[in-house]
């Protein structure tokens, strides 16, 4: 449980735009540990999707690069790996699930080619073993007649179905770490839930350790063990889900649950965090969020706050914590 | 598996019936817009009779196509030859029939590695961008900016007069076509997740362009064959007219026309029949073409 898998330092990742230089991570810490499942939590276009997929260099350079930081798979420097180290990293050992489940799949090919090419080529196994093992896993994600829809092609499939066949793919590999991106947005709630549901089971199955990425706090919630908050392109606070959930440290973390609209809730209008996620061109100084946040020191604007361990495993970058106080 | 072996065929036909319902069904859709539009009906009859010719030319040719005979030379159309003869008293009518294999051919070969070659230039050059496609796509302007074909007569002329050099030299020409629907197209295929998907599961840039980009660019490359087939007829038989492509005996239509053509004013059959059925070639190929493009563009198929 406490032997590390993911260990990312200091990150930083810059896109050079026209505009100017769009800093989307800034410093960012996180650690995974082997099993477990992290959630990632912020609003659109804080930096989450950036950082999934720095993990596997997938930041398309130009216009983006990885300016700072450290990356280490199982201690293993991946931001130094070779391309040819890079493929069988990507596939094997992490694989990544992808936000909308309608086009992760190629429109042209029966869903059946698609997953027994990945099998073979990462397994180095024959067609009728590649073949078996697609129907094994298709069976382990709860896809009705399996035999049937790998015969298929995409476009015959529904959503829900689609995503599932998109995990049964990247897990009939037996990665050790799974990034997921969303992967239950474009999906309606009940097939959200079942969706989520499989991918817990058999993540908790094969002892994978997941990346979960969300700006849904249920989802987040129903899963992860393990929460990190970003906030343009920082992470402002990290701790255990039961922890972050009774005892949110930072005020964004606080304005984000208040804003989680409850059914028996008798109320007109929504609450929500006054402003808007500032552009990452020129983000403010020192704590990015403080331009939003009512409780606003001095040093909020000038000195960026450093994480704060509030309680055990309990991180928080914020003044309010630290020596401002 | 064992069940599997036990069914009849007919079961499995049944099978594959039900599974591919969909598929089977936009194909006679297909075929039904096909049949409800006229130019399209005279395409196809005009492109599968004379496909029908070219395959059975040595079995319905009434001669030998260079058989001479001098007794019977520039007869007119008659009974006993159709089309009438040549100078050396050659029938024009299995001449012509021999010609359709030479023409057809040459267009599929043409098309074939034009488009082949260019679609793959096109994907690496849409889908590696940047410099990689600014170089090759300049490259491929280069080519356009010639009229195809003087391009064409330069290279083939160049290369040497003979069939094979003539297919080369309009392929050459006909490259940048393809190159520059597919780079259009992998420009936009490359944006779709599914690629990246594939890239987080470790494919490398020439299995992404082999397995992703290309079979999407397919269907457009299709129609675009079929739009061009025509003008490489043309070309082909223009080589052959000047004297780089086919040479004389072989039946090739341009080569006909080209030693017919001082004959026009006294034996008008010579190099009219020919010149007919290029014409109704490329007609055929165009105006199938133009149906194709239209019945299986999904935003006007109705």
């Amino acid at each position: 449980m406490t032997e590390t898998l993911l260990d990312i330092s200091d990150l930083s990742v810059r896109f050079f735009t026209y505009q100017g230089i769009v800093r989307a991570l800034e410093d960012v810490n996180l650690t995974v540990s082997k099993g477990e499942v992290l959630g990632l939590v912020g609003e659109t276009g804080c930096g989450k999707s950036v950082l999934a997929r720095s993990v596997l260099r997938l930041i398309a350079d130009p216009p983006g690069k990885i300016s700072a930081g450290k990356i280490l798979f199982k201690g293993e420097d991946i931001l130094g790996a070779s391309r040819r180290r890079l493929r069988t990293i990507r596939g094997n050992e992490i694989s990544m699930i992808f936000q909308e489940p309608m086009s992760s799949l190629n429109p042209v090919f029966r869903v059946g080619n698609q997953m027994m090419e990945v099998v073979m080529l990462h397994q180095r196994v024959g067609k009728a073993e590649a073949r078996r093992i697609c129907i094994d896993m298709l069976n382990q994600v709860k896809m009705p007649d399996p035999e049937a829809v790998l015969s298929k092609y995409p476009y015959e499939l529904s959503g829900g179905m689609r995503q599932r066949a998109m995990i049964a793919m990247e897990l009939s590999c037996r990665p050790e770490l799974l990034i997921a991106d969303e992967p239950t947005t474009a999906l309606d709630v009940t097939v959200q839930a079942q969706v989520l549901t499989i991918l817990e089971e058999l993540t908790r199955r094969q002892g994978v350790s997941v990346l979960f990425i969300s700006h849904d706090l249920g989802v987040i919630a129903q899963i992860c063990e393990r929460v990190a908050v970003m906030y343009a392109g920082r992470i402002v606070e990290i701790a255990p889900a039961r922890k972050l959930f009774s005892n949110p440290g930072h005020p964004y973390t606080r304005g984000l649950l208040r804003a989680v609209p409850l059914v028996d809730e008798e109320r007109e209008t929504l609450n929500v965090v006054p402003g808007v996620v500032p552009g990452l061109i020129d983000p403010p100084r020192g704590c990015r969020f403080h331009p939003r946040c009512a409780e606003m020191l001095e040093a909020c604007g000038r000195i960026v706050p450093g994480p704060v361990e509030v309680e055990p495993d309990h991180h928080v970058a914020c003044h309010l914590w630290g020596s401002g106080r | 598996m064992a069940s599997l072996t036990r069914k009849s065929s007919i079961s499995l036909f049944e099978n594959y019936r039900r599974e591919h319902a969909w598929q089977i069904r936009e194909f006679l859709f297909t075929l039904k817009l096909l049949s409800r539009n006229p130019s399209a009906v005279a395409g196809f009859v005009i492109i599968v009779s004379m496909v029908l010719i070219a395959l059975t030319a040595p079995l319905i040719a009434p001669y030998n196509p260079i058989r001479i005979s001098l007794s019977e030379r520039l007869s007119p159309p008659s009974l006993v030859h159709l089309f009438g003869t040549d100078e050396m008293g050659r029938d024009i009518l299995s001449r012509v029939m021999y010609g359709a294999r030479i023409s057809l051919r040459i267009g599929v070969l043409v098309i074939a590695i034009a488009g082949g070659l260019g679609a793959l230039i096109g994907a690496v050059a849409g889908y590696l961008g940047r410099q990689t496609d600014n170089l090759i796509m300049r490259m491929m302007d280069v080519i356009l900016s010639f009229p195809p074909l003087v391009l064409a007569m330069a290279m083939a002329a160049a290369l040497g007069p003979n069939l094979n050099n003539a297919v080369i030299a309009v392929a050459f020409v006909m490259i940048p076509k393809f190159a520059r629907m597919v780079r259009g197209e992998a420009l936009a295929v490359k944006e779709k997740q599914f690629i990246a998907a594939a890239r987080a599961s470790g494919a490398g840039n020439v299995w992404i362009i082999l397995h992703h980009i290309l079979p999407n660019c397919f269907s457009s490359v299709i129609v675009l064959a079929t739009l061009i087939l025509g003008e490489t007829i043309l070309i082909a038989a223009s080589l052959s007219f000047i004297g780089l492509g086919a040479q004389p005996p072989t039946p090739e239509w341009g080569a006909m026309i080209s030693v017919g053509r001082k004959f026009l004013m006294d034996q008008w059959w010579y190099p009219t029949f020919p010149g007919l059925f290029i014409l109704l070639t490329v007609i055929g190929f165009n105006i199938l073409g133009d149906a194709l493009r239209d019945i299986l563009d999904p935003r006007i198929r109705r």
